[in-house]
């Protein structure tokens, strides 16, 4: 993965030259910002995207490199161009920031989100509610009489379709972690 | 090669190894251990504000006016509080602070103890960085990182938060060492896009300078560097109010300040160049006016430090990430190796231009009858002070405008006022600051009666280090500003900008032990300003001027840069609904 120049000393050759700016076009952008594991690091950034009026679609974040103490914050957020030049631009000047690299820009990557489902059925119900987790490759983790817990993993759309499935089969509960993304490759 | 010492004396000893001379704060219960060791020592002055605002702009003024880093002392909780505004304004201009707060001891950290406030979470939003230190040992890296960070890359306040048992207990001193933090901007900008910008200068038709605080902050070295660019090129220059002294008032390439309350021939420049070459600016709004209108037919190159002030309001064709001073540097050479070329013909027929423009004389006021008009103060101010080694702060409003419209500077670091926050109540402290840096300087604060009550307190602060500031006070017993937009656009209902029950000056000085100077005669003007040049101390200059003046030439709300009111024009209906919801 090859950082975005943008970071700390980037010049004219940097992202702000990949894309015409300012058009009105909302994109969805998944950034990746390594950070280091200090108090207050994740408050920055939350504070940074709701102090200037950005948008959080999704936000993860863990430490990555116990001995580096460096965590890694999976933001997936939406705006035009120009506004997602700047949120990254104001990310790289946060003092504990090291890397700031926009997935969606940099190369193909691969998003993965895991989610929880209670399910609360009985009869065919249940029996659907299943039938339609092991299509999704959704595995059962908690059981009872009436209820089920279902964890499942992939792509935000589909752990979304999953819920719109689940929705009539007595869909209770939902806890989602938000999304981890990765460059494909080198 | 480390020392066992307490936190408190790792504190002082820190901020003498960083070479602080003159330290700003207030005493109070969670700073006792640092006062303690502050008591102990000559190396370091500490200066006994009246409030702790007046510390934070104190520093600031005393960081413009040196290039080093201002550094205050507060207590926990209130004092902490009181700092915010200074931090916000120091945070906007770009001002290298650092600003040390006394916590409640860790233990009691989140019990809602006396005098607790969850300072860095407070001050997270305006500063450029905060620490809790919750170890001794800790302490000393913390401390040399802080001014590290103030100092590296676009300077601003940091914080650095030190609960009470931190400083009473003992740890290992960590001497001052290069950084070897990631936190390292670089400086130099990208040669190609300096080259590409040399060739857009080499056939520029149309170009001008507009150059803001980042020469400054740059230092001494940059404003050399761009008045060789400009003589060598002769392009003409105009600045922002933060950039008053990077290029001298006195050189004929200089246009004068541009912006809302700009000269008429800079923004007419801005407006209809070809080549815009912005040195350390961030158009501001205050600069671009609406910016759909702003300079549509100009190529556009932006030199900052601050990767995110590039393509923030204003799209630009040429960005170069770096440090003024060495992309001016860089420039330059590469300019010469090309062989210094201009487009000459196109620059001076573009002169021609800019000097019709020129004739307008925007400035022109006319100082009749008993009542002294500002700006007549102001350029008798300017005349009588010229030859002086001579700083100025100022308050926020229209004297600020007129300040900067009047008064001439010639080099950097002399002009200190509040640029992006516009807080009223900055010029008095930070007078107080530039005197304890310049002692044997004239420091002049121009105010606002209204501003200047906002830190009145600091006359204490003034009479007990005898610092011989020139309070100079234009008094028209208005929020001058806010009457002159509720002229504009509130069909002249003046909604509470009255200033009521305003003290005697004179008098007020007199009880502080400094001098008071009422003037209300144009004739008396040039003596009463040679009494307080001449006098050895604190002075309250009352300068009572006109009432209803307003500060022109002036961008309306709304409008673009060519499309500017001038003084003697009707002002009713200039700016629409559009226009009157921007500030």
């Amino acid at each position: 993965m090859s950082a975005l120049k943008i970071k700390k000393g980037s010049t004219s050759h940097s992202a702000y030259n990949l894309r015409p700016n300012f058009s009105d076009v909302i994109e969805r952008h998944t950034l990746a910002v390594l950070v280091e594991n200090e108090p207050g690091v994740l408050a920055r950034v939350i504070g940074l995207f709701s102090g200037r009026g950005y948008n959080i679609d999704s936000l993860t974040v863990a430490e990555v490199d116990h001995t580096g103490h460096l965590s890694r914050i999976t933001i997936v957020t939406s705006g035009t161009p120009q506004v997602i030049e700047q949120i990254k631009a104001q990310l790289g000047r946060i003092v504990p920031v090291h890397e700031v690299h926009d997935l969606t820009v940099e190369g193909p990557c691969v998003e993965r989100e895991l989610a929880m489902f209670k399910v609360n059925g009985t009869g065919d119900k249940r029996v659907e509610a299943l039938r339609l987790a092991d299509i999704f490759r959704a595995n059962v983790v908690d059981s009872t009489l009436q209820t089920f817990v279902f964890e499942i993993t992939g792509a935000p759309e589909k752990i979304d379709a999953f819920a719109e499935l689940m929705r009539p089969l007595g869909l209770t509960d939902v806890a989602r972690t938000g999304v981890a993304a990765l460059s494909r490759g080198d | 090669m480390t020392r066992k010492m307490t936190g408190a004396k790792m504190i002082v000893q820190a901020l003498i190894d960083q070479g602080v001379d003159t330290v700003f704060g207030y005493p109070g219960g969670a700073v006792l251990p640092i006062y303690d060791e502050v008591f102990q020592q000559n190396s370091i002055k500490h200066v006994l504000v009246r409030h702790e605002q007046g510390a934070v702009h104190a520093a600031e003024g005393y960081a413009r006016s040196t290039g080093k880093p201002g550094v205050v002392l507060v207590t926990s909780g209130p004092g902490a509080t009181n700092a915010v505004t200074g931090l916000t304004d120091a945070l906007l201009d770009s001002i290298p602070l650092v600003v040390l707060t006394g916590q409640v001891p860790t233990f009691m950290i989140g019990s809602d103890a006396f005098q607790e406030a969850d300072t860095v979470g407070i001050t997270r939003p305006c500063t450029k960085h905060n620490w809790l230190v919750k170890e001794t040992d800790k302490l000393a890296g913390v401390l040399h990182e802080a001014f590290h960070v103030a100092t590296s890359g676009r300077p601003g306040p940091v914080l650095v938060d030190i609960p009470k048992d931190v400083q009473f207990a003992s740890g290992q001193y960590e001497p001052k060492k290069p950084s070897i933090s990631h936190y390292q901007p670089p400086l130099k900008g990208d040669m190609e896009a300096i080259t590409e910008l040399v060739a857009a200068m080499e056939t520029a038709k149309r170009p001008v300078f507009y150059t803001g605080g980042g020469v400054i902050n740059s230092g001494p070295a940059a404003s050399q560097l761009l008045r060789e660019l400009v003589e060598a090129t002769g392009f003409p220059i105009t600045s922002t109010l933060m950039g008053l002294g990077c290029y001298p008032a006195s050189g004929d390439k200089w246009l004068g300040m541009l912006g809302m309350h700009g000269l008429y021939e800079a923004n007419m420049a801005m407006h209809d160049c070809d080549l815009m070459i912005n040195i350390g600016a961030r158009f501001d709004d205050r600069i671009t006016g609406v910016v759909d209108m702003f300079s549509p037919k100009s190529k556009k190159a932006h030199i900052d430090i601050d990767p995110s002030s590039i393509n923030k309001i204003i799209r630009v064709d040429i960005p170069i990430v770096g440090d003024v001073g060495h992309v001016l540097e860089d420039l330059l050479r590469v300019w010469k190796s090309r062989g210094r070329k201009t487009n000459a013909e196109g620059v001076a027929k573009w002169w021609k231009k800019i000097d019709e423009w020129r004739s307008i004389d925007c400035l022109k006021f006319e100082q009749k009858g008993k009542i002294i008009k500002p700006q007549h103060a102001l350029a008798r101010l300017e005349a009588l002070t010229k030859k002086y080694d001579r700083y100025i702060c100022t308050e926020v409003g229209q004297h600020q405008m007129w300040a900067a419209q009047y008064l001439n500077f010639e080099d950097p670091n002399r002009w200190m006022t509040s640029g992006g926050l516009g807080t009223m109540g900055y010029g008095f402290p930070a007078s107080i600051g530039v005197q304890m840096a310049h002692p044997d300087a004239l420091v002049i604060n121009v105010a606002g009666e209204a501003s200047w009550l906002m830190n009145m307190q600091e006359m204490g602060t003034a009479m007990q280090y005898g610092l011989p500031v020139k309070q100079f006070i234009l008094n028209n017993e208005r929020l001058g500003m806010v009457r002159q937009w509720q002229e504009l656009l509130h069909g002249e209902r003046y909604s509470q900008s009255w200033s009521e029950s305003l003290p005697d000056f004179v008098k007020l000085a007199d009880a502080f032990g400094a001098k008071g100077i009422l003037c209300s005669d144009p004739d008396d003007l040039d003596d009463a300003i040679m009494e307080m040049l001449t006098y050895d101390g604190p002075v309250i200059f009352d300068c009572l001027v006109e009432k209803h003046e307003n500060c022109f030439p002036m961008i309306p709300s709304g409008k673009a840069h060519n499309d500017m009111m001038l003084a003697g024009v009707d002002t009713q209906g200039v700016i629409d609904a559009k226009g009157s919801v921007l500030v």
